[in-house]
C-alpha cells in the first residue's frame, strides 16, 4: 500500500459530517482480541510474532470486505511514515515504536485500521466522522464476526476477550467519542464536566489518546470498564452523557457570545489573522489558533473558509504530515516556517475561492 | 519536557482528579507513569494494583508463581502490567481477581462471545506448550523431536 497517496488527501473521519459534527469530530471503537493458542504479544519470541503476523495478514486478506483492505508492513516504514499514520490515528505510538514483525490493514477511506502484533495480536479500529457510535458498532462487530470464523480467538465463558493487559480484558472494548469544546474550556466549566464523567467511570484523553495533551480543545471521552458490562451496556453509558456535554458547550458558546461578543470576535479573527500572515509557527499554537476559527466558522463569524479544511489543517500541520507534503525531512524551526507558509497558502486559498 | 522522577523524556501525561477541586498533572516517561500506575503503594493512581487483601500477596512464594504455559512469574506481571499468555487468567486467578473487581468492579463476563465454538481452552494451552517445546528442540537442534513437535502442533490446530 503506497502511503504518499494518502499525503493530500484526510480521513474519512475529518470529513466534518455526520450528527453534531460541530462539536463531535468523530466516534472510534476499538477491540483487543489475541489468539489462542500464542502467547501474548509481549511474551512471543520473534519468531511466534513471524508466525502470529503471517497468520493474521492471511485471515485479514481473506475477509470478504468491500473495499478490499491494504497491508502495510510496519517495520519496513521509515520512522517519518510511522510517525504519518500516527497521526492520521490509523496505527497507535504503541506499534509505531513496538520491535518485530507487526503491521496494519487498512481501508481506502481510513474508517478500518486492523493492527497486528499491538500490546495484543489484533487491535481493530473502526472511526468515523460525527456522532456515530451505533454505525462504527455495527462495522466493528462485522468485522470481528467475520475475523472470528478464521481464527480461534483467546476466550473465557468467566472473564470474556482475554488481553495482555487486564484493564482491557472482558469485551476488549474501548469506544469513544472526540468532542471540540472550546468554550467550556475557555469559562473553565470542563473541570466540572471531567469530575461528572470520572465519577460514571468514563476517562477523558487529549487529541493523541492515551497519555496525550489535550490540544487545540480537542478531547476524548471514552469507557474505562470492560469487563461485567456489555457492549451495548457501555456504547449507551456514553450515548447517553455525550449530547449533554455537546448541550453544555452550546450554552457556553452562547453565553460566551451574548456576554462578550466583541470580545470573542476579536479573539476569533485575530486567530485567523495570525494564521494567515505569521512566518513562522509551532505546532501548539497551530492547534490553538485552528480552534479559535473553528469555533469562528460554526458561530458563523469566519463564512470563507469550511469545516473540512480546518479539519484537515489540524492534521496537515502535525510535524510526519508536514514533511511528507514538502516533500523534505526539516528540523524543529525549518518545521516552523514550513508550517506558517502551508497554512497561509491555503487559508488565504479558502479565502479566495466561492465556497 | 522532562519526565518529574528521572530525567527522561516525558512521554506520558496524567491528569490526576483527586477530589471536587483538586487536579494533579504529571508528566511522566514511560516507565515512570508504569511505576505509578501500578505501584500499589502510590496514594493515587488509576489503575490500583489490588488491595492488600492479607499479607500472603507479597509472600515470595505467591510473587514466584509461574505459568507452566508460557513461564512468566506473578512477580513479573506486577512489574510489567502485562500477563503473558491467556492461561495467565487460570493459573493467577486467586490473584487477579481483587484487582478486576478495583479496575472494572465486576469480574464476570458480560456481553459479545464468539460465535464459533472454541476449541476447549485445555488444547489451546498445549498449543501454547507444544510451541515453546518445538522452539527450544530447535534451538538444541534435536530435529527429530522437533518434527513430531511440528506433527503434534498441526494435528492439534485442525482437530
Amino acid at each position: 500500500m503506497n502511503l504518499d497517496s494518502l499525503t493530500h488527501t484526510s480521513g474519512e473521519w475529518l470529513r466534518g459530517s455526520g450528527p453534531e459534527s460541530d462539536i463531535v469530530i468523530s466516534s472510534r471503537i476499538r477491540l483487543a482480541r489475541n489468539l489462542a493458542a500464542f502467547p501474548f504479544t509481549n511474551r512471543s519470541s520473534p519468531g511466534q510474532k513471524a508466525e502470529i503476523e503471517a497468520l493474521l495478514r492471511d485471515r485479514v486478506a481473506k475477509l470478504d470486505l468491500e473495499p478490499k483492505l491494504g497491508y502495510v508492513n510496519v517495520p519496513t516504514l521509515s520512522s517519518l511514515d510511522r510517525q504519518f499514520l500516527v497521526e492520521r490515528q490509523l496505527i497507535s505510538r504503541e506499534l509505531a515504536a513496538a520491535e518485530g514483525p507487526r503491521g496494519v490493514a487498512l481501508g481506502p477511506q481510513e474508517t478500518v485500521s486492523l493492527m497486528i502484533n499491538e500490546e495484543d495480536h489484533l487491535r481493530l479500529q473502526v472511526m468515523r466522522s460525527g456522532f456515530t457510535l451505533d454505525e462504527a458498532w455495527q462495522e466493528i462487530d462485522r468485522v470481528d464476526d467475520a475475523l472470528e470464523q478464521r481464527v480461534t480467538y483467546a476466550f473465557s465463558e468467566e472473564f470474556g476477550y482475554l488481553t495482555a493487559c487486564p484493564t482491557n480484558v472482558g469485551t476488549g472494548m474501548r469506544a469513544s467519542v472526540m468532542l471540540h469544546l472550546p468554550a467550556l474550556e475557555y469559562t473553565k466549566q470542563i473541570e466540572k464536566v471531567f469530575r461528572a464523567l470520572q465519577k460514571i467511570n468514563l476517562a477523558v484523553r487529549g487529541l493523541y489518546g492515551e497519555g496525550s495533551r489535550a490540544s487545540g480543545h480537542f478531547y476524548q471521552i471514552s469507557n474505562q470498564v470492560t469487563l461485567g458490562k456489555s457492549e451495548t451496556t457501555i456504547l449507551n453509558e456514553i450515548h447517553s452523557v455525550i449530547p449533554q456535554i455537546i448541550t453544555y458547550e452550546r450554552q457556553a458558546r452562547t453565553s460566551w457570545l451574548r456576554d462578550n461578543r466583541q470580545g470573542l470576535q476579536d479573539k476569533i479573527a485575530r486567530a485567523h489573522g495570525t494564521l494567515c500572515s505569521a512566518t513562522m509557527m509551532t505546532s501548539e499554537e497551530t492547534m490553538e489558533l485552528l480552534s479559535y476559527v473553528r469555533l469562528g466558522i460554526n458561530l458563523h463569524l469566519i463564512e470563507d473558509i469550511t469545516i473540512p479544511t480546518v479539519n484537515e489543517l489540524f492534521i496537515h500541520t502535525q510535524p510526519a504530515h508536514l514533511q511528507k507534503l514538502m516533500g523534505a525531512s526539516l528540523d524543529g524551526e525549518e518545521r516552523n516556517a514550513a508550517r506558517a507558509r502551508y497554512l497561509r497558502t491555503r487559508l488565504r486559498e479558502a479565502g479566495a475561492s466561492p465556497n | 519536557m522532562k519526565c518529574q522522577k528521572c530525567h527522561n523524556q516525558a512521554t506520558l501525561h496524567i491528569t490526576e482528579i483527586l477530589g471536587e477541586d483538586q487536579i494533579e498533572e504529571l508528566h511522566l516517561c514511560e516507565s515512570c507513569a508504569h511505576n505509578h500506575l501500578y505501584e500499589p503503594s502510590q496514594k493515587s493512581s488509576g489503575v490500583k494494583a489490588p488491595p492488600s487483601t492479607g499479607e500472603d500477596l507479597d509472600e515470595p512464594a505467591m510473587l514466584n508463581r509461574q505459568c507452566e504455559v508460557c513461564g512468566i512469574k506473578f512477580v513479573d506481571f506486577r512489574n510489567t502490567g502485562r500477563l503473558g499468555c491467556p492461561h495467565d487468567y487460570q493459573e493467577f486467578k486467586e490473584e487477579l481477581t481483587p484487582l478486576l473487581e478495583n479496575i472494572h468492579g465486576e469480574t464476570r463476563h458480560c456481553g459479545k462471545s464468539p460465535r464459533r465454538l472454541p476449541q476447549s481452552k485445555q488444547t489451546q494451552s498445549e498449543l501454547i506448550k507444544l510451541r515453546k517445546q518445538l522452539l527450544q528442540a530447535v534451538n538444541k537442534e534435536a530435529y527429530e523431536e522437533a518434527a513430531q513437535l511440528r506433527d503434534r502442533i498441526r494435528q492439534l490446530e485442525d482437530s
